[in-house]
């Protein structure tokens, strides 16, 4: 299978890229690290007529943290993060899980997450730690909570001429912990449930604020803000936990598929988000 | 367009539609036939390459991405000195049946030694989990890839002793 | 195991030799399909219906055709005007090449497109207008043999409804005696889900048919290039004489690239009227969805059993889903393969099995995925009813099989079903095999986690497998008698030069076969050149599938040696001016009786038989066999499986697979663990993941590797291994075939392990694949 014809633009500059992809229009597309994109070319579902290749791009390819941020580059490769000091929590958790070892080697953090596929995992972690997406247009830049960031599946609220140019992800500053768990048929398998759970600590244990996001059993990559309202201010508990995976199962809306039942994948939900915020809450109190 | 494209450490210009992929790029232009093709949706890891260093599948790679990088295929693993020790060993373990699938796992199983010295087992399950085979049932891939590991180890070690 | 007879510079039977096929493959330097380039060659893109079934009003090739770098656009109708819009199937159905009046299941070949390029090829498949008219798909079995199921093949002379066909075997009388003298009888009714082989490297063909020779040069991804051969003479009309198929290094093969399919036909038209090189190479989807589909039988089996857990009887109807064209890859006279070996490793005296297949509008195939003609699905039937009839009884699973097993005295033992058992000794093995995985230590730890509420399962199979097809008054192939053959030349250096008509896909056979050599005439392994997969260069023979490469073609080139070797020890008893009849072989060494001194080497009558004969001996030291096995064989084996399942998931993990192997002699015991190890791994595969399955519409849910699941290596078990060997009778050197054993023995192991996990609880049964829905499901039911 080959991709059908297109020009390729390569962007040495982020303002060279932004410019191309506003000049392409509707036919134009970025290109980072392609593995979502060029299999879906090969299959002829995308065909782009313009492709703007942004790898080029120096000083895109950094993560770090600075001023209470976690900041990861466009170009930041899966296999970049799993490997990553600076990361913490749900994000040290989900990289290994993202795809197949290879495909990490190229395919980039945010090129996932601009792709907002409903089954993809970072928008959930991005989800539970509220991270930013920042967005460069002919304008400048502006940072996009991910809450407004993903509009749909596989459509973001990113202005047709606007590059993701990185992510924004607030470090907690005192005792926390995360968690990716995610049911998977095989390595390389999107998720059929996964949930990322975020905790942080006050001094006396109690939970300071937390974040708890599913992935492929909404639309949408969904965050379950009832169950994150309901454990802020509490001390972590096994039965707090189980009274968050009934909101998580409840918020949940799965369909019946090849990969199981409706009814099976809530009780996953169920049983990973109160396994999460366990493994969340323990590694917290071990910080 | 044209490209240029370091295969196994020799340049190779050419010029190549932006939609040519590498493996194709690889196997046709080139003609260096070792890189297979398995699959269309990136899950076989037949067509695997290491693009500066580190192992990517070539079929969802365009040719265009590679031009000014290095790459190595399976033919790019011996050397003047004989064959890498990935490759005796995937012969002396018996770690290939058909072969179709071997290029692949020898070059991310280097790539893998070349990162971890003393891979586990379960570390070398891992590291071959985007390569997909058909025939061996990986247990003679993943002792072949800890042979290797521990033969580079040992001469690294005798060298450094001497 | 025994020692090997001979040295290990010699390499005989019994050593681990290195393969030498590696050298090539691990330089990059193997010759599959795809890498062989011609000058001018042409490529060939396929476009397929989109539907499960709909009728074909028109077909508006002319965009396609207009698209710069577009030679041809081949349809069903140019097909038809040369004969070959159909053709003929393995079970003696016809099948379409290019769709011409409907198509009938998704996937389905409806035109080619030949360009320079494949990428051309590609885009213009876009540009081709096919109007089709929507029918009603039949996506089961079951619908398709109710009321008001369309009529999917309607241009079928006398076919009035989808019934594809009907088989049965056995003794009904007897059986419902033996069912009405049981206790009780245990039922078991399952489906073996759809599964495809799909071996890495794809299906493709490289024609070159020269327009004015006549010669055709045909590159082919075969597991059976003499058949096809014949049956491409047969099809396509060609002299078989100018017919040359080329199998060149194969990347698996598995069943999958048994058939003929709709491709080779079409690029090998093309390349006859264009008089160029037409290269075919299947994309991923292509293979999953239109060839060698294998599996897909709805059983149901009932076992009469008494309370002491004694079996009587098994009575069995199995309903196939053959899709849209019956094409099973079996001998003639068996409608559903050999799947009447269900009777599996049990003596009792009645059995009954009635068959039917119908047509639905599905892929066709019904191949040998690994498996000796529907065997895999047979073992799987028994062992998951036996293991069932152990918990109604309310015996132990293993005490239940010991208690039915064939006993080792009782071979030649005949089945209920007319199999001749040649050899075996059951009870060791399976004995061996549970004191390896410390079968009682792991019904404590069981018993153990059940109190804490964790559920962990044992699982075992004790399969028995008839391979080696097969004797000439049983076994054919589209009338091709099943024998295989073996040519040896030695050549005046003594370095030796085999010719086999079977067919390598990564099994080894260059160095296993190069081993029996060795064993028989001495001639070191690495002395001894196999080729095979030319159809010029090689004898007659069916082809590897069906683990019948070490059977027939092992068989053959044992005998073919040894023929060598009564001439070759004339030639030393003429050396040593000694008697015929006074000259032993030991290793290569020929030596007088009682004087071991007065010797010469197999080197030295290789160069004499060019060089120096007895008085009116022939030169050369050449000769041929076509052998005709007098019996299968019947390798065997005991599995054992530890899981652990998630009560809260539905998600179980293997912890412990320890599989014994009887496979007889083993010839090179590493390639035999590489076999079987891999079998293993899809048999897990099968067993927990890897299915095609479609939706209502016909739409294959599983024609890419994001859907088709093939396990990778974080999946996949660990595999412990053991051996028996206990030796055919029949064969030649002892062997029975192994590259089939795993895949077929341990499916039922994986799924008996999880159900015995949850069996406390009720459950009898799921279905494959093991799912963790299902598991969850079939927990939450039963509690």
């Amino acid at each position: 299978m080959f991709p059908s014809r297109f020009d390729l633009i390569v962007a040495e500059t982020i303002s060279d890229a932004v410019q191309a992809k506003a000049d392409a229009g509707e036919g134009g597309r970025f290109l980072a690290g392609g593995q979502s994109l060029i299999p879906m070319m090969k299959m002829r579902v995308a065909f782009p007529e313009k492709l703007i290749d942004i790898n080029r791009i120096s000083g895109m390819d950094a993560i770090e943290r600075s001023n209470g941020h976690l900041h990861v580059g466009a170009l930041v490769r899966h296999a970049d993060v799993a490997a990553s000091d600076a990361a913490f929590g749900a994000i040290v958790a989900a990289a290994p899980w993202v795809a197949d070892p290879l495909v990490r080697n190229r395919g980039t953090m945010c090129g996932s997450v601009a792709h907002c596929d409903p089954e993809g995992d970072w928008n959930s972690v991005l989800l539970a730690t509220g991270a930013d997406v920042v967005a460069r247009g002919p304008g400048g830049e502006r940072p996009i909570p991910i809450g407004e960031f993903v509009d749909g599946a596989f459509t973001s609220s990113l202005a047709e001429d606007e590059l993701v140019v990185g992510l924004r992800i607030p470090v907690p500053a005192g005792r926390s912990g995360g968690a990716y768990l995610k049911l998977e048929r095989k390595i390389g398998d999107y998720a059929t449930v996964a949930v990322a759970s975020h905790l942080e600590l006050d001094d006396s244990g109690a939970i300071a604020a937390a974040g708890l996001a599913m992935t492929s059993v909404n639309p949408i990559n969904t965050k379950v803000v009832d169950a994150e309202a309901l454990m802020v201010g509490q001390q972590p508990s096994a039965e707090l936990f189980a009274e968050a995976a009934e909101l998580a199962a409840a918020a949940a809306e799965p369909r019946d598929d090849v990969r199981g039942t409706a009814a099976w994948k809530r009780q996953v939900v169920r049983t990973y988000t109160k396994r999460g915020l366990a493994a969340a809450a323990q590694q917290a109190e071990g910080s | 367009m044209e490209i240029t494209v370091t295969i196994n450490e020799s340049d190779h210009a050419g010029d190549v539609e932006p939609r040519t992929l590498l493996v194709d790029h690889i196997r046709r232009t080139v003609g260096l036939t070792g890189t297979h093709i398995g699959c269309d949706t990136t899950s076989c890891g037949a067509c695997t390459v290491l693009m500066d260093g580190r192992p990517v599948k070539s079929c969802t790679v365009l040719a265009a991405q590679a031009d000014g990088a290095e790459v190595t295929t399976v033919e790019g693993l011996k050397t003047a000195d004989g064959l890498h020790p990935i490759q005796s060993a995937f012969t002396d373990d018996h770690g290939l049946q058909c072969g179709f699938c071997t290029p692949g796992m020898m070059l991310v199983g280097a790539s893998l030694i070349a990162e971890n010295p003393d891979p586990s087992d379960d570390e070398v399950r891992w590291a071959i989990s985007g390569n997909l085979c058909r025939c061996t049932g990986y247990m003679n891939i993943v002792k072949a890839i800890r042979t290797a590991a521990a033969r580079t180890a040992a001469a690294a070690s005798e060298s450094n002793g001497s | 195991m025994s020692a090997p007879t001979t040295p290990a510079e010699i390499g005989g039977i019994g050593h681990s030799v290195q393969r030498k096929e590696d050298a090539r493959l691990i330089e990059g330097q193997g010759n599959f399909l795809d890498d062989i380039e011609l000058p001018n060659t042409l490529h060939m893109a396929i476009l397929r219906s989109p539907l499960a079934h709909a009728r074909i009003n028109g077909i508006d090739s002319s965009a396609a055709s207009a698209l710069e770098g577009v030679v041809a656009v081949v349809t069903g109708e140019l097909m038809d005007q040369h004969g070959l819009a159909w053709m003929p199937t393995l079970s003696g159905d016809t099948q379409a090449v290019l769709a011409t009046d409907k198509v009938r299941y998704q996937g389905q070949e409806v035109a080619a497109v030949i360009a320079t390029d494949p990428y051309i090829a590609t885009d213009a498949l876009e540009l081709i207008e096919v109007d089709y008219e929507d029918l009603p798909p039949v996506t089961t079995p079951q619908q398709s043999l109710g009321e008001g199921a369309a009529l999917i093949r309607d241009e079928k002379e006398g076919q009035t409804d989808n019934l594809a066909y009907t088989w049965e075997t056995g003794d009904r009388g007897a059986t419902e005696a033996a069912f009405a003298q049981a206790d009780r009888v245990v039922t078991l009714e399952t489906h073996y889900p759809r599964s495809h082989p799909a071996p890495l490297e794809t299906c493709g063909i490289l024609a070159d048919v020269n327009s004015v020779t006549g010669q055709a040069t045909i590159y082919m991804t075969s597991q059976a290039p003499h058949a096809h051969r014949t049956l491409f003479a047969m099809v396509a009309g060609l002299p078989e004489q100018n017919i040359r198929i080329v199998s060149p290094d194969i990347g698996g093969g598995f069943g999958n690239k048994v058939p003929i399919y709709p491709g080779y036909v079409v690029a090998t038209a093309a390349s006859l009227l264009i008089g160029q090189p037409v290269k075919w190479v299947e994309s991923r989807t292509e293979n999953l969805i239109s060839t060698g589909f294998a599996r897909d039988y709805y059983m149901k089996g009932e076992l009469a059993v008494t309370d002491e857990g004694r079996i009587l009887g098994l009575r069995v109807n199995m309903l196939s889903d053959q899709g849209a064209f019956y094409s099973d890859a079996q001998p003639s006279q068996f409608k559903a393969g050999l799947f009447h070996v269900v009777t599996g490793s049990y003596d009792f005296g009645a059995a009954h099995i009635d068959c039917k297949g119908a047509f639905t509008n599905k892929a066709p195939g019904g191949v040998a995925y690994r498996c000796s003609f529907r065997i895999t699905e047979a073992s799987y039937l028994i062992e998951r009813l036996v293991q069932n009839a152990a918990y109604e009884v309310g015996i132990d699973p293993a005490e239940m099989r010991l208690r039915n097993f064939i006993q080792p005295e009782q071979f030649p033992y005949e089945t209920a079903t007319g199999f001749v058992y040649d050899s075996g000794d059951y009870p060791t093995a399976l004995r061996t095999a549970l004191d390896e995985a410390g079968y009682e230590d792991l019904r404590r730890e069981q018993a153990e986690a059940r109190a804490e509420g964790r559920l962990i399962g044992i699982g075992i199979a004790h399969f028995t497998e008839a391979v080696g097809a097969g004797p000439s008054r049983t076994y054919d192939i589209a009338g091709l008698k099943m024998i295989d053959s073996a040519e040896l030349r030695v050549h005046p250096t003594g370095k030796a030069i085999l010719k086999l008509g079977v067919k390598t896909q990564g099994q080894g056979h260059e160095t296993t076969f190069a081993q029996i050599v060795a064993e028989e005439l001495g001639i070191p392994a690495t002395d001894v050149k196999v080729e095979h997969g030319d159809t010029d260069h090689t004898p007659y023979g069916l082809g590897t599938y069906a683990s019948r490469s070490t059977p027939v073609g092992g068989a053959a080139t044992a005998v073919v040696s040894r023929k060598l070797a009564d001439k070759a020890k004339k030639i030393a008893a003429h050396l040593l001016e000694a008697a015929d009849e006074d000259i032993e072989l030991d290793s290569g060494v020929f030596s007088v009786v009682g004087s071991p001194d007065r010797s010469v080497t197999i080197q030295d009558v290789a160069l004499a038989a060019y060089t120096n004969l007895p008085e009116g001996m022939e030169y050369g030291l050449e000769d041929v066999t076509y052998y005709d096995p007098p019996n299968l064989t019947y390798p065997y084996g005991s599995y054992i499986v530890v899981v652990e399942v998630d009560p809260d998931t539905g998600v179980w993990e293997v912890q412990r697979m320890v599989a014994l192997d009887d496979c007889g002699v083993r010839i090179n015991p590493m390639i035999v663990e590489g076999q079987i190890c891999g079998g293993l791994t899809e048999g897990f595969a099968m067993s927990a993941m890897q299915w095609i399955t479609f939706d209502d519409d016909g739409n294959c849910i599983g024609a890419n590797f994001m859907d088709y699941l093939v396990p990778t290596a974080w999946e996949t078990p660990r595999f412990e291994l053991l051996a028996t060997e206990v030796p055919s009778p029949h064969h030649p050197i002892g062997a029975k075939g192994v590259g089939e054993s795993a895949t077929v023995g341990s499916p039922a192991a994986f799924v008996n392990a999880v159900i015995d996990a949850v069996a406390h609880l009720g459950v009898r049964n799921i279905d494959m694949p093991v799912l963790p829905d299902r598991v969850w499901a079939a927990i939450d039911a039963a509690s």
